[in-house]
């Protein structure tokens, strides 16, 4: 097992290189010239030309690639032409912002998702059931900006409740931190609840029909016990993969969540700059996110081979 | 059921504290600004978004200032005096003026600050101050610029980041870095900056004009959605915003608890069109100076304002605004007139419609203008297509050539030069209909030698009976410059930069 979890690690590489090629490939397809983007309104040639040299735009294709990945292995993501703060600064700075949306989406989401799904499928049939199924429908379909925008105006303008943009460290002040995260973290995890939900109803449905349940009840065990012990604990385990990988994708779907409620995470400095073709931001960001995803991949692979003995060969 | 039961009870109590938050209790002397974007590097030499200027008005102070006339007033200078011969500027200095550091603020400052923005490498002050041949210290409080040649734009430069005075000692410690802590002579010192967050700055105690500085601390934060910007000033936890949206003046104007004051920014936007700059130039406007002026007539440029904007911009024909000091009445915005276009048209030799390639950079506002002058123009032969464009992109299109018809739009100069220079003389920069008429040209160059302003007048009058007939840009309007703030907050007044002037304003009650 220890020789398969080491193999799985060395080919981390090769994909890490791969994904670090192909960023840097398909940032040079995007059209505009970042000197020129640089340059401002004014746009004096001798500026542009002083742009060009200072990072390396002049030069070609594989130098650049290459002082790049070199300084990535020095543990320097390069400079943010825009902004002129060292990228992993930017990074540190913005990546705990996005995770902590991230992790508490992922509360809302099994939060409401799991316990949805469960009603939905014990009561099936009945008006629980499609109450349920039109809430994660509607929670499908609703396009995140349209909710954000109108969760801003009836918590932050009409009632006042909330902020309505903006945000603080829990470290600095956890109530205000909650009170501004909280609005973003479900509008982000708004959809995949409904997701979570649908999944949850259709295994607990499953289940619920499967021998060991028919089994459990036989032997007398209350209903409660079945549902939850017998039941849940087997249709969870499709569910949790499910939300395993779907916290790579909270990560990264912050983008329009974050530019919404002008949230300072990782979204709102890709956005940026994407328009304004700081190369080295996109690259770094990019990097680290598709990182983060093969790690958090990897660590699932894992998981599996430590539960499931089949796959210890 | 109890893990359910604990969940739903956590949520709730998650809520109920939210709740009891309620709107951040207001703190009187924290000014919160939010601002349309997030600005680029805070050092005013290698600054260049219009946003960061507005960030710059409270932490650093220039040599001189426009009034909300458009003249130009002393700031950190006190007065100035150009040679007869216009190659020679002497400024005097404000006497006992402080940088943040407490370093002075004197005339070897003002050396140091002057050849950092016309040396430093990356600096984007260097097209701006390129006439100044020399900065001499004469006394503590006097310096003079040895200009290459006369220059009269030149004092509008020291109006804006060209004019910003940085501190000699935390300059050259900090060196590239010091746009990480910026120290100017302004009224706020800055503090901290987390970038797309929030910049913090905080009142300067021995600011030179610190009797006219009562506000403790201001928060920038950019939020880019006007509509989110607006429902936070609504909400309370903003005090004050740049770029409202025109379309929510009515909303605003209903709203007890905001103020407005709205004017029109310095800048235009209009169409540019390539005359000369590629082969596709040449098979569309560059054809006929006619097709040019048929294009301008086809528009209502009142119609344009009332359908977009609800009335709230100032149509125009000219690269600065009717109410600027320096436009030329003579040629006032025209009505459409369609029959004389199409008899242009005619005159030109355009028979069947003109098919133009129309790039638009994306944006909302942009598009819907586009579409009208789409429906507009097709009434006298044009046949616009109509391609949106990120704008990034359009810029390097717009460099290439690769468009017949670009919706532009420019920020604006103090300076007519600023609007007029760059874009319309042979092979400049920003110049992008590759248009080119010599004596356009020396009109051009003439104007920067004059200081009288009648005279510039004069010479302007000239190149607009040029430009207005042949030249590479049709002016559309000008942009309303919508800023709100609560009706707590007293003593804003709007100026035609648009940029937001923090000395003398206060809370009410404070």
């Amino acid at each position: 097992m220890f020789t398969l979890i080491t193999k799985r690690l060395i080919q981390l590489i090769p994909t890490i290189f791969f994904v670090s090629v192909l960023i840097f490939l398909l940032q040079q397809l995007l059209p505009g010239d970042p000197a020129l983007v640089m340059a401002g309104e004014e746009k004096d040639p001798e500026v542009i030309e002083q742009i060009r040299k200072r990072y390396r735009l002049d030069q070609p294709l594989p130098i650049q690639y290459l002082a790049w990945i070199g300084g990535v292995f020095r543990g320097d993501l390069g400079e943010s032409m825009r902004l002129s703060e060292p990228v992993s600064t930017l990074v540190a700075q913005k990546l705990p912002v996005t995770v902590q949306l991230a992790v508490m989406a992922m509360i809302f989401t099994l939060g409401i998702g799991i316990p949805a799904g469960i009603i939905s499928a014990v009561k099936k049939d009945t008006a629980w059931d499609y109450v349920v199924n039109v809430v994660a429908l509607w929670g499908i379909s609703t396009p995140n900006f349209w909710l954000g925008i109108m969760l801003i105006f009836l918590f932050s303008v009409q009632l006042g409740w909330l902020p309505a943009s903006g945000y603080v460290s829990p470290f600095e002040d956890f109530r205000a931190s909650m009170a501004a995260t909280i609005m973003p973290a479900f509008v982000l995890g708004n959809s995949f609840a409904g997701v979570i939900m649908r999944h949850t109803r259709a295994a607990m449905l499953q289940v619920m029909e499967s021998d060991y349940v028919r089994t459990a009840r036989a032997k007398g065990l209350d209903e409660r016990t079945v549902i939850l012990k017998h039941g849940l604990r087997n249709a969870l385990t499709p569910v949790i993969t499910l939300g395993a990988l779907e916290f790579g994708t909270l990560l990264s779907g912050a983008v329009l969540t974050e530019q919404i409620f002008s949230i300072p995470g990782f979204g709102k400095l890709i956005v940026d700059a994407v328009f304004n073709r700081d190369y080295a931001v996109v690259q770094g960001v990019v990097l680290v996110t598709a990182t983060t995803y093969i790690v958090l991949n990897l660590l699932a692979d894992i998981g599996y081979i430590l539960a499931n003995p089949r796959l210890r060969t | 059921m109890t893990t359910l039961r604990q969940t739903l009870a956590w949520t709730a109590s998650a809520f109920l504290l939210a709740a009891s938050i309620s709107g951040a209790a207001a703190q009187q002397s924290v000014l919160r600004i939010g601002l349309a974007e997030d600005p680029d590097v805070l050092d005013p030499t290698r600054a260049r978004t219009y946003v960061g200027r507005i960030v710059f008005a409270s932490i650093c102070d220039k040599l001189f200032d426009i009034d909300d006339k458009l003249a130009i007033v002393p700031q950190l200078a006190l007065s100035h005096e150009t040679s007869a011969d216009g190659k020679t500027v002497t400024i005097k200095l404000r006497p006992g003026v402080k940088f943040h550091d407490g370093e002075a603020m004197d005339a070897e400052a003002v050396k140091f600050s002057l050849e950092r923005h016309m040396t430093m490498q990356g600096s984007f002050r260097r097209p701006e101050l390129s006439a100044i041949d020399k900065v001499e210290v004469v006394d503590p409080l006097t310096v003079r610029l040895l200009l290459k040649q006369p220059f009269s734009p030149l004092l509008s430069q020291l109006t804006d980041r060209a004019g910003m005075m940085v501190s000699p000692k935390a300059a050259r410690e900090l060196g590239e870095r010091f746009g990480s802590a910026p120290v100017c002579a302004g009224p706020y010192r800055f503090v901290e900056r987390v970038q797309q967050d929030r910049i913090v700055v905080e009142r300067f105690a021995d600011y030179w004009n610190k009797d006219q500085v009562t506000i403790g601390r201001i928060e920038y934060r950019p939020i880019t959605d006007a509509t989110v910007r607006l429902a936070n000033l609504r909400s309370g936890q903003l005090d004050l915003i740049e770029r409202a949206l025109a379309t929510d003046i009515p909303q605003i104007r209903a709203n007890a608890q905001l103020r407005m004051a709205a004017g029109v920014d310095l800048g235009y936007q209009g169409v540019t069109l390539n005359i000369a700059k590629s082969d596709a130039g040449k098979q569309g406007f560059g054809r006929d100076p006619r097709i040019i002026q048929a294009f301008s007539l086809a528009i209502d440029r009142q119609a344009l304002n009332q359908v977009v904007f609800n009335g709230a911009a100032m149509p125009g024909n000219q690269w600065i605004n009717p109410q600027n000091p320096y436009y030329q009445s003579r040629f006032p915005v025209p009505q459409r007139d369609v029959a004389k276009a199409r008899q242009l048209m005619q005159a030109a030799g355009v028979t069947g419609p003109l098919s133009i390639d129309f790039m638009v950079p994306n944006n909302p506002e942009v598009r819907q203008i586009a579409e009208v002058l789409q429906a507009m123009t097709a009434e006298v032969g044009f046949d616009l297509k109509i391609r949106v464009t990120e704008f990034a992109t359009s810029l390097q299109e717009a460099e290439q050539g690769r468009y017949q018809a670009y919706m532009l739009n420019w920020s604006g100069r103090t300076d007519p030069d600023g609007n007029l220079f760059s874009f319309h003389g042979c092979r400049q920069p920003l110049n992008y209909s590759g248009y080119c008429n010599p004596a356009a040209d020396a009109l051009l160059a003439e104007a920067r030698t004059k200081t009288d302003p009648a005279e510039r007048k004069a010479i302007y009058e000239k190149l607009t009976e040029i430009l207005i007939n042949e030249g590479g840009i049709v002016y559309l309007y000008h942009r309303p410059v919508v800023i709100v703030h609560s009706a707590r907050l007293e003593g804003f007044r709007a100026f035609p930069d648009g940029l937001v002037r923090v000395v003398g304003l206060k809370f009410r009650g404070n």
